[in-house]
């Protein structure tokens, strides 16, 4: 497996192995036969790491994150949490979807509060409330936390949507494309946002993307993975840029656009879609 | 506004502003009224016609019109020993009707009131089971597909044999086979577009939600309030109106058909007595009550659900 190694500076992180998929494949049984969609796909993520998990439509990158998530399980291979199986959903590993998901017949306060109950199961109201209200505050909205869904733009409800996931204090977050639905200014905003929240709480947290600006200013490391069927991981690049990030240091680094071309020509030549190699 | 003074919403200038919005929604239907009515005349002004005109519908049925709400078996002093005031006397001896139409599309409503809510109930729960449980479903939905085409009449006759079996049981809860035949027609012709809208609203929760409980760990309670219940609700309701226009429906067909009390039997019995003009105000009486029993749960409905983004 090729590296491109780009990193200029040791980040001792910590060593210890806390989610790891372990030579894991997904095969579902189709009427057509057996249809193979991730196969012997393996990665060590360590303790607050930003993950970002790029590749094609139909590769297979949601299917692991809902592996990770625990709403599937591998036909083969593991996936441990703190050397403990992944067997189902959790609010240890929340996840922020595409779509949001929030409830539209409750408020944002309400969202959030319903997760803050059922985590929170030891502490009194008043500090759920508490905590649910500091959620809002962090992703700004505290003005709009008693709108409901429908009266909040796409970027208002993704923030409610990650101030939801936030405020339990989830071991893993996964983020599915979380900002695939809303314009450049809102997304980029947004971008800030979540690493300001994340360098606050260091969840660990893996996410899928299909922009590379997007990969690149916020992971750690950055997952790319081939095309399906059968889809592997191909690479796993290092991030070798300082935090905090810094859109416009970030731009100016040569770096930047050596990784950048990198993953495109990943992408579009190595894995294109067309690619007749196999 | 000045300063300290009591101001009203119902200033003669919001009134006058209100109607002036409404005026779009009323005048045109005023008009399409007038040039039906218009026709309805035309056609029927001959020395035989078919039906009789508007005008004189108007003048036969003056009665009915003005006391809607009277009825010769009600007393207002003693109702045990019949005993009038002197001004109800007079009424009793001017009016020559029976009862007001007000009144006989009381009785009816009363029984449709009961027949609806034991089949929204029934309805939502057997909907709620159906739709929650794969195997059930799967048991009982085509046997309601079956029995849901069955028209409302149809099972009027197997009511009233089935009921004559029982005939002391009902005759104990006040019951007797034709009112109990008809309450039980309009369960069984409402209860299937609530049975299905719910199933189906039920099995309809979005994925997304449901991941959502899966990975807050919902309880199966919990679930069932805070998100099947509330996602369900637009379906549910959609159901409920649609029930209530097929109760009244069934009703109106079911007291022509066993006769005695409210509206559909007076429409039965004015064509038997040739009293058309009294017929085609019974007809209006009726199109206007099903349009606001619609419009009442349009109203419920919009109250309680909140729609989706």
């Amino acid at each position: 497996m090729q590296t491109l190694d780009l990193t200029d500076n040791d980040q001792k992180k910590n060593q210890d192995p806390f989610l790891v998929i372990d030579g894991v494949s997904k095969v579902y049984q189709t009427a057509r036969g057996p249809y193979t969609v991730l196969e012997d796909v393996n990665l060590t993520v360590y303790e607050g790491e930003f993950i970002c998990v790029i590749g094609h439509s139909g590769c297979g990158k949601s299917t692991l994150l809902n592996m990770v998530a625990g709403f599937n399980r591998p036909t083969a291979g593991e996936i441990c949490l703190k050397s403990k199986p992944i067997l189902r959903p959790g609010p240890d590993r929340m996840v922020v979807f595409q779509n949001y998901s929030l409830l539209p017949w409750m408020s944002a306060f309400e969202n959030v509060y319903l997760a803050v109950k059922q985590v929170y199961t030891d502490k009194s109201k008043e500090e759920k409330i508490a905590i649910a209200k500091k959620s809002l505050e962090l992703v700004g909205l505290t003005e709009a936390m008693h709108k409901k869904p429908k009266e909040l733009s796409g970027g208002m409800r993704q923030r409610v949507s990650i101030a939801r996931a936030l405020s339990i204090r989830p071991e893993v977050l996964i983020l599915d494309e979380p900002f695939g639905a809303l314009d450049v200014m809102t997304r980029e905003e947004l971008q800030e946002e979540l690493l300001a929240i994340w360098r606050e709480n260091r969840v660990t947290a893996l996410m899928i993307t299909h922009e590379i600006d997007e990969a690149l200013f916020l992971a750690d490391r950055i997952v790319m993975m081939s095309n399906g069927p059968a889809a592997h991981i191909a690479e796993i690049i290092d991030v070798p840029f300082a935090r905090p990030r810094n859109r416009k240091a970030i731009a100016d680094d040569p770096r930047y656009y050596t990784l950048r071309n990198y993953i495109l020509e990943f992408l579009y030549n190595r894995f294109a879609l067309a690619d007749d190699a196999e | 506004m000045a300063a300290g003074r009591l101001s009203s919403k119902f200033t003669p200038n919001k009134i006058g502003e209100w109607f002036q919005q409404q005026a779009k929604y009323l005048v045109p239907p005023a008009i399409a009224l007038i040039f039906l009515l218009g026709i309805w005349q035309i056609l029927c002004s001959g020395a035989k016609p078919p039906l009789p005109p508007p005008t004189k519908v108007w003048q036969e049925t003056q009665e009915y019109i003005w006391h809607p709400f009277f009825d010769r078996n009600y007393f207002d002093v003693n109702q045990k020993e019949k005993i009038d005031s002197p001004a109800r006397q007079a009424l009793k001896e001017k009016v020559t009707i029976e009862q007001g139409l007000g009144v006989k599309t009381m009785t009816s409503l009363r029984r449709v009131a009961i027949g609806y809510t034991a089949s929204a109930i029934v309805g939502i729960s057997l909907g709620i089971a159906i739709g929650t449980n794969a195997f059930l479903y799967r048991a009982f939905d085509p046997i309601f597909q079956v029995l849901r085409t069955i028209p409302p009449l149809a099972w009027l006759p197997i009511a009233m044999s089935a009921f004559q079996g029982v005939n002391e049981s009902l005759k104990s809860v006040g019951l007797d086979v034709t009112e109990a035949a008809a309450l039980f027609v309009i369960f069984v012709t409402s209860i299937w577009p609530i049975l299905m809208n719910t199933a189906v609203g039920v099995q309809q929760v979005p994925q997304d939600y449901r991941n959502v409980s899966r990975v807050l760990r919902l309880s199966k309670i919990d679930y069932f309030i805070t998100i099947l219940m509330p996602s369900a609700a637009p379906y549910i309701f959609t159901g409920l109106r649609i029930a209530v226009g097929l109760s009244w429906l069934a009703i109106v067909a079911a007291e022509m058909l066993t006769g005695g009390v409210g509206i559909g039997f007076f429409i039965w019995d004015s064509y038997n007595s040739q009293k058309s003009s009294e017929l085609i105000l019974a007809l209006f009486y009726i199109g206007v009550v099903g349009f606001l029993l619609d419009k009442l749960i349009y109203y419920i409905s919009k109250f309680t659900v909140q729609s989706d983004s």
